[in-house]
């Protein structure tokens, strides 16, 4: 029962921001609504007993690519925009989509039985996540290092300023 | 643990997550906009793979968690890169609206 509660407060909370992120008009209110929907996921990491995720997801997620995202905000002008909806794809069209999209996956939600596992003993989960990195996951987990490095090196390339001699 | 919970929860909150990030994503001319709507939908990823996770395999196993990490170690990298264009394309065109980065339709 407590769980529940603390459930439908955490999706309160995320789904709220998330609301707030979406339909804003003022960029930097979008970019600090996503802070309160990021939080609420971390609480629902915690609640689905993954500790590690927990704080990888305040770590990487609010300490790094947020703070990056409102340092862009920042960069930038043009914050308050006028004319929100694409030129492309219009607000309604997108609604439209975004409608059916939801009807279906809701549909096959609600109408799959889903496996269930006997819900076994909650247990730290740093040892068993290093033991997958460095055994069946050691390949992914090499590959991951050369795209950051790539992701690195091609960040600074993308957005040196052009020295002409 | 979790009695009153089940994946259903979890599932139609990452259902309500990944469409608004859809449409932020559809529906924006800001081109950061676009990257926070590209978060949103990924944040619904990884409630998925963690809740499947939990609930699929007694919470014992961690291949969920796992991917969860490997999505957002990507989420970090496609952030940097796209911040960098965009700062690039502001650089160079004065604005971030997607609708003027035409230059190279035909």
């Amino acid at each position: 029962m407590a769980l529940l509660v603390i459930f439908y407060g955490l999706a309160l909370i995320t789904v709220a921001s998330a609301l707030i992120t979406a339909f804003s008009r003022n960029i930097v209110h979008s970019a600090f609504a996503l802070f309160g929907a990021l939080a609420g996921v971390a609480g629902i990491y915690a609640l689905l007993a993954a500790d590690f995720l927990f704080i990888i997801q305040i770590f990487i997620y609010i300490g790094g690519i947020l703070v990056v995202t409102i340092f862009a905000v920042m960069l930038t002008q043009g914050i308050a925009e006028v004319n929100v909806s694409n030129r492309a794809v219009g607000v309604l069209p997108a609604l439209i989509t975004v409608a059916l999209a939801g009807a279906v996956m809701l549909y096959a939600i609600v109408r799959t039985s889903w496996y269930r596992a006997k819900p076994g003993p909650v247990a730290p989960t740093t040892y068993g996540i290093g033991n997958a990195f460095l055994g069946p996951y050691v390949l992914p987990f090499e590959i991951a290092s050369i795209v950051l490095l790539a992701a690195l090196i091609g960040a600074i390339v993308i957005s040196r300023q052009e020295v002409r001699d | 643990m979790a009695a009153g919970l089940t994946l259903n929860h979890f599932l139609v909150l990452s259902l309500i997550l990944f469409l608004l990030g859809s449409y932020c994503v559809l529906s924006r001319r800001n081109a950061i906009g676009i990257l926070l709507g590209i978060e949103l939908i990924l944040n619904a990823a990884n409630i998925n793979y963690i809740a499947f996770s939990f609930y699929g395999s007694g919470g014992m196993k961690y291949d969920g968690q796992v991917f969860a990490i490997f999505v957002i170690m990507l989420a970090a990298a496609e952030a940097v890169i796209g911040l960098a264009i965009i700062l690039a394309i502001y650089q160079n065109l004065r604005t971030i609206d997607v609708s003027a980065t035409e230059t190279l339709s035909g």
